[in-house]
């Protein structure tokens, strides 16, 4: 199967890969998907008290599609705020990458990714609040 | 000599037509256009002529007692539909019950399915570790009403070579009917239908660098004499085995292949496993957590094929990665249907690692600097995938990736 540029300019030039240290509590790590299917992705975001994204990275297992999608998706939680994070869907990325259908379950495992890292975010936030209470 | 990219190495799919080939077949496209079937002029003549040698050349190099027991047909797909469909066909009041084995190519499986269908029983042997069938459990499969037993020489993923003569040996014993699917042994391991007691037998010209479209099914003429029910009906060609105009210069062309390979397959067998040891070893030395699939590198294992799973690489990554070398994936990414390699499963590699395995197919034209370039550039890309990959850094901190519950999607 022919890629698309952009899938092929992500996964040769990967944007914002790395690891944020998962016990921080202003990190939020989702990691979705199974080795056993062929994807795994590790999405993780830096949230400021304001509620913006500062900073996001990622490591992916998977095909050229699933490393753009996870990418690209770095790139736009950047300067996001949360609730702004939470509007991306899987289609975006679709439409931004020319994902051939075959490849779509890559998209949906990039938007998975950016809900499981905002609800590992709200959840560290809700336990802290819990402790000051 | 600068390399010329890309890098082919995936012969296991097929192969370039070598020169010497191509040179053999042109006149007939042009100059010698005739329809072998003509009895009445030249040119006919002049066809007919062409393909007896040709029809030679390929018994000559599967070692058939004479060239009439060469039926062509167009490429593996259609000898293999022919040998199960066709023996299933005429023998079905002798019985209906066929045995082969889970790594068989998709034109003998899908054919067995189909038999299934039309009321015969279909036994599919497990295969060891090393992807080789058993032959006792052959032996054990067999029933009273058995027609038919159907192995490949060799595996096209794997490489593994299956232990042919011995199941020819006791299907004889037992009088059952043994097709083996040569396609991807031919040439490069020994095959020799007589000494092995094959009754059947398919190979294609463009594995074997010949032409794309022609290949041919042996049929054994005595000791048993096989019938066959022909699938294609029409004028009646190949002794009514398989009608349609034969191929004149495709198979003038698979003839000059084979004679090729009659002269020189042990040189370039031994070659052949000089580059793939190197590359093998190269990697071994340079990566950690790479495991090969298959048999060990040695005499059960097709000389150019080497399968390796790059663990935490996804296999489609990779391939992405290396775009200036041309090799498969078991992974199911490289596929429409998502499945991993089934060929994998059967020999027991999980799905973790199936997902990881890259297939390198080495041939006739691969070079010592290629698979140099080859080994610098797969684990060069390998070490930067990893850095990439969650799974790699988990397993180093010492996570047990079995341990954790993974959300199947």
């Amino acid at each position: 199967m022919a890629y698309s540029n952009k899938v092929v300019e992500h996964a040769e030039n990967p944007r914002n890969v790395g690891t944020l240290d998962k016990d921080d509590p202003t990190v939020g790590t989702g990691l979705v998907g199974a080795p056993a299917c062929g994807d795994v992705m590790r999405l993780q975001i830096k949230v400021t008290d304001a509620g913006v994204i500062e900073d996001a990275r990622f490591k992916t297992f998977g095909c050229g599609s699933a490393i753009a999608s996870s990418s690209l998706a770095t790139e736009w939680l950047k300067g996001r705020s949360l609730d702004d994070a939470e509007k991306i869907r899987n289609t975006d990325i679709v439409e931004e990458l020319s994902l051939p259908p075959v490849k779509i379950h890559c998209s949906v495992l990039a938007e998975d990714a950016i809900k499981a890292a905002i609800e590992d975010f709200r959840r560290k936030q809700r336990a802290r609040r819990g402790e000051a209470g | 000599m600068a390399l010329k990219l890309p890098i082919y190495m995936d012969y296991h799919a097929t192969t370039p037509v070598d020169p010497r080939v191509l040179d053999a077949m042109l006149p007939y496209f042009t100059e010698h256009f005739g329809n072998a079937a003509s009895r009445s002029h030249r040119f006919g003549w002049e066809a007919e002529e062409a393909v007896a040698v040709g029809r030679e050349r390929i018994a000559r190099l599967v070692n058939a007692e004479k060239p009439e027991e060469i039926v062509f047909t167009s490429g593996a797909s259609e000898s293999n539909n022919l040998a199960l469909k066709g023996v299933a066909e005429f023998y079905r009041d002798k019985g209906r019950h066929i045995v082969t084995t889970r790594v068989e190519h998709k034109a003998v499986l899908d054919s067995c399915k189909r038999l299934e269908k039309q009321g015969f029983e279909v036994t599919y042997l497990e295969v060891r570790k090393d992807g080789r069938v058993d032959p006792d459990a052959v032996k054990a499969a067999l029933r009273p009403d058995t027609v038919l037993v159907s192995v490949m020489l060799a595996n096209n993923e794997i490489g593994a070579i299956m232990p042919i003569g011995d199941i020819g040996r006791l299907c004889k014993e037992r009088g059952v009917l043994f097709h083996v699917d040569a396609v991807q042994g031919i040439g490069k391991t020994e095959f020799d239908v007589r000494e092995m007691g094959v009754d059947l037998a398919s190979i294609t010209a463009h594995k074997i660098y010949g032409p794309k479209g022609v290949g041919a099914l042996y049929v054994r003429r005595s000791k048993p004499r096989v019938r066959l029910a022909g699938q294609i009906d029409g004028g009646g060609h190949e002794r009514g085995m398989r009608s349609g105009t034969l191929n004149v210069p495709a198979i003038v062309g698979f003839g000059k292949a084979c004679e090729l390979l009659t002269e020189g397959w042990r040189d370039e067998a031994r070659r052949l496993a000089g580059l793939r040891d190197r590359l093998w070893a190269r990697f071994q030395a340079e990566l950690d957590e790479v495991y090969l699939n298959g048999p060990p590198c040695g005499p059960l294992r097709l000389p150019n094929n080497l399968n390796v799973s790059f663990a935490f690489v996804e296999g489609e990554g990779l391939m992405m990665a290396i775009k200036d070398v041309a090799v498969s994936s078991g992974s199911a990414c490289t596929s429409a249907s998502l499945e991993p390699s089934y060929v994998l499963r059967a020999v027991g590699v999980d799905e973790e690692l199936a997902h990881t395995s890259i297939r390198f197919g080495l041939g006739r034209f691969n070079t010592d600097e290629e698979v140099a370039f080859v080994a610098d550039l797969v684990i060069g890309k390998v070490k930067r995938l990893r850095e990439l990959s969650p799974l790699y850094e988990m397993a180093r901190e010492g996570i047990d990736l079995k341990s954790i519950q993974w959300a199947a999607h």
